[in-house]
């Protein structure tokens, strides 16, 4: 599903290259993780594979499927079923959470060729997610993420991932800034998820997260590359002996 | 943010957006022309202009001679230069000041007597001329999307083409209700009575330099009166059309809302793409009596000029509104998008005890779109109450203005204001400006300002993004948020027309 190889990344602005070579293949149906300490690169993954701005790909490749991520403004990376769930989910005010998250279902099907969902239709879908990641009316009412707690807001990423079915998704230290109530409720609702064609990216600092998302797979990252992949048990070794050991190997 | 090819494209300005930018000259959804045979008046302003606009419209002696005071003062008077807004000197003799299509030589009867290309040219703006197809459920001030409300509301309308109005819907029904509703030529002609006593007592023939030149020229416009004791059965609605190429137009507006009357009004615009800059300057004159209420809005898409600065409409508008009586109320709202510059200040005179006035605009620029606008709040009378809720949207190079002034009177005592006005910048080479002015002159009066200014940032628009919106569409959505409040004052009718037109402005404004 998600391939990525050899990618090499810098800042647009300046001189300084954050990506050094990650390859890395996400089959469909599987959760990788990916843990490293600050500054290893992980959120930079996260953003070039989804298209932010602010970055340059100075070689190796990302795909999709058979979709040329880098080729792809953001939006067409979402169409083609990327998501990714943000650390920090950013504020809108004024629009309310219904009306982005009809636009964006509705680009995105458009973008697809498909029929817009009718209000009824979208009303009737919205209502059923929020119901299971325990989300009520009043914050769907609410603006964008305007006010929303720490918990709130990473539910409502994870609505957004229930109600735009993407193929591939990546969660950006959906842990941080979580309680323990919260951190179960988030990590039912990616679990529900979970199927034999959609992959997942689950990027954390912490082993705890992979408690209630179980991965297939663990890598840890340092200096801008993988340097160690394993399987769950890796995570314990981490959080046992940190990063330091892998690094030296690195 | 519009480039040649020799320009730098500044860092962080990609290429697409700047290709975008490049096409937007063609985004005017309104920029074509009616081929029409017109009459035109020749070029220029002399005492005999006037007199000619005077005969054509068949007026009484006491209004030419009204007319031509006004020319006499105007000719004494400046123009203003007080405002955050740039152009090149207009000369006023270089100016038609009188077209109208031949057809409306002799004034037709009814709607079915109208030259079918004006039906057309309205039909194709989407304001419906013909009471059937409004009553089909064709309806709608604007363009109401098909699924939209399909309530049986009826909006009546005047429509105004170059000079002259064209035809007025739902008259009798109108009549019934003892509204009148007719071009203020007509209300000259045969309601001397009414616009004898109210033309001219808001805003005087001497108020500035544009109302003093449309107190001179102006050729049509619409006039309402809303009799004692009548809620208005429908909406009511205006729609201006500049077509004529080199033709000023100056409209005048009239509302009488007479005690416990209840009107709210529409006005919408819009104009052909042109080279030249063409002159607007309209007045509206409201006037409200004792517990009466008016809800004025427009929606202003005149066109805004090439994404260079080229061409468009110069909009200098005088609009106020006179809060007479007592517990009497008016709302302004505007959404301002077109125009290559604006130049208007909505005002209210909160005169009767306990009125009240208050004032929600939209006002975006793109390219090198200028606006300077806002609004006046002067109050006279005891426990007066306005409000002001301005948002500006500026775009591209464009430059955008709120100047507002709140004035509480030593006899205004126990008044209220509330403001509350708020920027948004879209890219980093437009700008944004509040010049609030602010007359407190007695003790018990409280006025309060609130201002903020922001960016429609990079992660706002990459997160939208991330979630499958493109540029616009995320433009559009952060926009129509940031303006929410005012748009949620609008009629329904105009509301989605407005968010629409929203979109329309911005597209390509990003980077």
């Amino acid at each position: 599903m998600l391939k990525i190889d050899n990618l090499h990344v810098k800042l647009e602005e300046e001189d300084k290259q954050i990506l050094k070579g990650v390859t890395l293949e996400v089959p469909a149906g599987e959760v990788h993780a990916i843990m490293g300490p600050n500054g290893s690169g992980k959120s930079t993954l996260s953003y070039v594979l989804s298209g932010r701005d602010g970055y340059e790909v100075t070689e190796g490749s990302a795909m999709l499927g058979d979709i040329d991520l880098l080729e792809l403004e953001p939006e067409e990376r979402a169409a083609a079923g990327m998501f990714l769930a943000f650390q920090y989910p950013v504020e809108i005010p004024g629009v309310g959470n219904m009306t982005f998250l009809r636009t964006a279902v509705n680009a995105q099907r458009k973008a697809r060729g498909q029929e817009e969902m009718s209000a009824a239709d979208f009303l009737k879908f919205v209502r059923a997610k929020a119901k299971d990641l325990k989300i009520d009316a009043d914050m769907l009412k609410r603006p964008v993420n305007v006010g929303f707690s720490g918990g709130e807001k990473k539910r409502n990423e994870i609505l957004q991932m229930a109600m735009l079915e993407p193929k591939m998704c990546i969660l950006d230290e959906t842990d941080s800034g979580l309680d323990v109530d919260a951190m179960k409720l988030v990590s039912d609702g990616v679990n529900a998820l979970r199927d034999e064609n959609r992959g997942f990216l689950v990027i954390t600092h912490y082993q705890r997260l992979l408690d209630h998302i179980v991965p297939d797979v663990v890598h840890i990252m340092a200096g801008g590359r993988i340097v160690k992949s394993g399987g769950p048990e890796l995570a314990l070794e981490v959080e046992k002996n940190g990063y330091a050991d892998l690094m030296e190997t690195a | 943010m519009a480039q040649d090819e020799h320009t730098i494209v500044k860092e962080g300005v990609e290429k697409e957006t700047v290709d975008a930018v490049k096409s937007l000259g063609d985004k005017y959804k309104y920029g074509w022309e009616t081929d029409i045979e017109m009459d035109y008046a020749p070029k220029g302003l002399t005492e005999d202009i006037v007199r000619l606009i005077s005969q054509k419209n068949e007026e009484p002696e006491w209004m030419t001679e009204w007319r031509l005071n006004a020319y006499r003062r105007w000719l004494q008077m400046e123009e203003p230069d007080w405002a955050m807004v740039d152009y090149p000197e207009i000369d006023f003799q270089d100016q038609y000041y009188y077209a109208r299509p031949k057809s409306m030589e002799t004034k037709p009867k009814s709607l079915d007597e109208v030259d079918p290309k004006l039906l057309a040219t309205y039909e194709k703006l989407g304001i419906p001329l013909k009471e059937q197809m409004i009553l089909a459920g064709v309806e709608g001030a604007g363009e109401v999307p098909a699924d939209g409300d399909n309530s049986d509301r009826k909006v009546a309308v005047d429509a105004v083409f170059d000079s002259v109005s064209v035809g007025t819907t739902f008259q009798k029904e109108l009549k019934e209700a003892g509204v009148i509703f007719c071009s203020i030529s007509e209300a000259i002609r045969e309601h001397p009575e009414l616009v004898k006593k109210y033309l001219g007592s808001v805003v005087p023939p001497t108020d500035n330099f544009y109302a003093t030149l449309n107190s001179a020229v102006f050729s049509d416009g619409s006039f309402v009166y809303i009799p004692p004791g009548v809620r208005c059965p429908m909406e009511l609605s205006t729609y201006f059309r500049i077509n004529a190429e080199n033709t000023g137009q100056f409209e005048r507006t009239l509302i009488i809302a007479d005690r416990e009357a209840y009107v709210s009004y529409l006005e919408g615009c819009t104009a052909p793409q042109r080279d030249i800059a063409q002159l607007h300057a309209a007045v509206v004159e409201i006037v409200i009596l004792d517990d009466a209420e008016v809800k004025y809005s427009t929606v202003q898409n005149w066109y805004p000029g090439d994404e260079n600065g080229k061409g468009g409409i110069y909009n200098f508008v005088t609009k106020r509104a006179d809060c007479r009586g007592d517990r009497s109320k008016v709302m302004w709202t505007q959404v301002e998008t077109g125009s290559a510059v604006t130049w208007k200040y909505p005002s209210c005179v909160l005169r009767g005890d306990e009125s009240q006035g208050e004032f929600y605009s939209i006002a975006i620029t793109n390219n090198m779109q200028q606006a300077d606008t806002g609004t006046k709040m002067t109050h006279l009378g005891k426990n007066t109450r306005s409000r002001i809720v301005s948002k500006g949207i500026s775009a591209g190079r464009s430059n955008n203005t709120y100047r507002g002034l709140v004035s509480m009177h030593p006899k205004a005592t126990n008044s209220r204001n509330y403001t509350q006005c708020d920027s948004l910048l879209i890219g980093d080479q437009c700008g944004a400006h509040t010049v609030p002015y602010i007359e407190v002159k007695n003790q018990s009066s409280r006025v309060e300002h609130e201002a903020t200014t922001s960016k429609v940032d990079d992660d706002q628009m990459f997160y939208c993004r991330q979630r499958g919106m493109d540029e616009e569409e995320a433009v559009a959505l952060i926009v129509n948020g940031f303006a929410k409040e005012v748009l949620q004052a609008l009629p329904m009718e105009f509301a989605m027309e407005a968010q629409q037109l929203v979109a329309i402005s911005l597209e390509g404004s990003v980077g």
